[in-house]
């Protein structure tokens, strides 16, 4: 390369609209979204997707992406995503969801969609709270977390216990792939995206129902800094919910899934 | 986890008769229908009195490449048909009562993201768990929207399982025209009951069916589509509810369907559709045996209600008798239809408990009595 020419090293995806996102400021939701367009522009489908976008924070998802997209009732991605590959197993579909969404209300189309093995991949963001709502309890709170409606902190007497979706879900013989994944440091974006990959191969090569959990953060309805919110996403959340792979189909192994970012 | 060894039902496909009058319960024409009307995607979740049609399509779609999948609830079921339906393809549910009620929201976002799909209620007796019997209890759910916000969704009643046949292929045309659900109202006796019927010669090849440009199919050389319902500003909230508002004018001047009988001489107006006015048809005869001036006014479009028709008929009669298998649903249209033209009278059975005809002669013999 002949010295003073310059090269584009880094650009927006192609597959990421360029506009403003919404998202708070130390929000992680945006580092996943950029994952979800990164593998999009890889696998080359902005022709071929089609995205379920949730409601919750993540509801404008739908601006976002340059794939065709579609808005669903709260909890019931997976349903839709279901009704869009059955009637069209050509196409890539991909719900991404909050923790309200997935493990709450839509916690049935979740696990059913889980269990026929459906042919999907589902990107799931574990913040441990309500964020568009404004701050209550999810199903992923932790004990002793403050949301506005644990002001207490949650009280396993009386608001139950966390929910382990990725652990919930490896019972049953559907999922092709299932891990947790954070996105707190460039080395842990690296592994996000690296399963991110797997979760996309799965369905590309119709293994199955394919889901990622990302911890993410919610700085706004935590209470707390951006730096500090990630902070707490390591020191607290993956002791509850461990960074693990939990299932990944044989065909998922080596070869292209393996390579580095 | 290993297959089970369970049997194989041994029962072979037998190929239907088009083109002749052949006899075929009622919930297996709805989906037979639906097939020749080139639906090719089918989510429902089992209910009693309309597990005939999930069945049927279980075993008959994959013969023409179509999708059947039980769903894990009436929720999931609706859900799907909305993915379906933004993907391009004909889709139909079909469900009963307490299961119709589960799909309300799922039918709101349906209409407002402006997707066609045709639902199938195949009612029972309610409310709550109800019963499974005949019963028409759900005509405010059906023609007032059902869901939460401004929308309506068309709504046909057929009255015989020919009617099933013909009605169930026409919604998924005006699903389509109009881009939104629409209901097909039958109730537990059209659709247990066998009847002759005639399927159509001609079917649709779903290929043959114009292109949905605002389908979710890729965005393959043209923007990205997006099926939405969420409209944060209100101006364009509005600006959408209207043009939903707009399409449901165009159906009340286009799509009315009605019909009427022995209505020339009458001096009595029976006003009921599907099942009761089958029962109050033959009543009606008998009391003209006996010399009743009377006739019956069945609207076959119940959303939207052939108001300005039945006017015209209550200009001319003394009397209108609402029969419906309901505690008084219709009625209330019927009275804001008739405007005080003539007396509104009503009739109703509720709880799944249908009319005999004696019962309706009665209510018609003594209203002529009366002097109306
Ligand atoms: C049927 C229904 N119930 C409740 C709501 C209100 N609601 C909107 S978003 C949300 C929770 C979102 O939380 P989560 O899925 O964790 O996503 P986040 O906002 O944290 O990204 C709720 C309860 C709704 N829109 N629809
Ligand atoms: S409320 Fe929380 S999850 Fe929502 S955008 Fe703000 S930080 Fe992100």
């Amino acid at each position: 390369m002949a010295t003073g020419e310059r090269q584009v090293v880094f650009s927006r995806p192609e597959s990421l609209a360029p506009v403003r996102m919404h998202y708070c400021p130390g929000c992680t939701h945006g580092i996943i979204h950029r994952l979800v367009a990164e593998m999009l522009d890889e696998f080359d489908l902005v022709e071929r997707a089609v995205g379920i976008a949730p409601v919750g924070c993540a509801v404008f998802a739908y601006d976002y992406f340059n794939c065709d997209m579609i808005e669903a009732a709260h909890g019931r991605a997976p349903a839709v995503a279901t009704g869009v590959k059955r009637v069209r197993p050509d196409l890539f579909v991909f719900s991404y969801q909050g923790d309200g969404d997935l493990a709450s209300i839509g916690m049935a189309e979740t696990i059913h969609a889980a269990a026929r093995g459906e042919n999907i991949t589902v990107v799931f963001v574990n913040n441990a709270v309500y964020g568009m709502t404004g701050g209550q309890m999810a199903p992923t709170t932790l004990l002793g977390q403050v949301t506005s409606t644990t002001p207490f902190g949650r009280d396993a007497k009386t608001a139950g216990h966390p929910i382990r979706m990725c652990e919930l879900l490896a019972t049953l013989d559907g999922p092709a792939y299932l891990a947790r994944v954070t996105v707190t440091s460039p080395r842990r974006v690296r592994e996000a995206k690296r399963a991110l990959r797997r979760a996309f191969e799965a369905q590309e090569r119709g293994l199955g129902f394919a889901l990622l959990e990302v911890l993410s953060t919610c700085p706004t309805r935590w209470g707390m800094p951006p730096e500090k919110a990630l902070s707490w996403v390591e020191d607290e959340m993956t002791t509850q919910y461990p960074i693990k792979e939990f299932v990944c189909a044989e065909e998922l192994r080596g070869d292209k899934a393996e390579g580095d970012s | 986890m290993r297959p089970s060894t369970h049997r194989q039902s041994e029962t072979k496909a037998m190929p239907i008769e088009r083109g002749k009058r052949i006899l075929m319960r009622g919930n297996e024409v709805v989906a037979q229908a639906a097939m020749d009307a080139g639906c090719r995607a089918f989510f429902g979740y089992p209910i009693t009195p309309q597990n005939q049609i999930p069945d049927y399509m279980a075993r008959h779609m994959p013969e023409v490449g179509g999708v059947f999948l039980q769903a894990e609830s009436e929720v999931s079921a609706i859900n799907m048909v909305y993915g379906a339906a933004a993907a391009g393809v004909r889709v139909m549910t079909a469900s009963s009562s307490p299961g119709i009620s589960l799909k309300q929201e799922g039918i709101s976002y349906i209409a407002e993201a402006e997707l066609p799909c045709v639902i199938v209620n195949i009612m029972r007796g309610g409310s709550g768990l109800g019963n499974i019997a005949p019963s028409q209890a759900d005509y405010f759910q059906s023609v007032k929207g059902g869901g939460h916000g401004d929308y309506r969704t068309l709504v046909l009643a057929p009255w015989s399982v020919q009617e099933l046949y013909d009605l169930t292929r026409e919604a998924f045309d005006l699903a389509d025209r109009y881009r939104g659900p629409v209901l097909v109202v039958g109730d537990a006796l059209l659709g247990q009951m066998m009847e002759p019927v005639v399927l159509a010669e001609e079917v649709v090849d779903p290929s043959s069916l114009p292109a949905k440009p605002w389908a979710t199919t890729g965005a393959r050389g043209r923007p990205h589509n997006v099926i939405n319902s969420l409209y944060i500003n209100p101006p364009d909230l509005a600006a959408s509810n209207m043009r939903l508002q707009e399409r449901y004018q165009e159906a009340a001047r286009r799509e009315v369907r009605f019909e009427g009988e022995h209505l020339e001489d009458a001096k009595i107006a029976v006003v009921a559709y599907g099942t009761a006015a089958r029962v109050a048809a033959g009543a009606i005869k008998e009391a003209r045996a006996e010399g009743v001036q009377v006739g019956l006014f069945r609207p076959i479009t119940l959303f939207p209600f052939p108001s300005t028709q039945l006017a015209e008929v209550a200009d001319k009669v003394d009397t209108i008798l609402v029969v419906e298998l309901s505690a008084g649903q219709m009625v209330e249209d019927v009275r804001l239809a008739v405007e005080g033209r003539a007396e509104v009278r009503f009739m109703g059975k509720c709880g799944g408990v249908v009319f005999t005809p004696a019962e309706l002669v009665e209510a018609m013999t003594s209203l002529a009595r009366e002097g109306h």
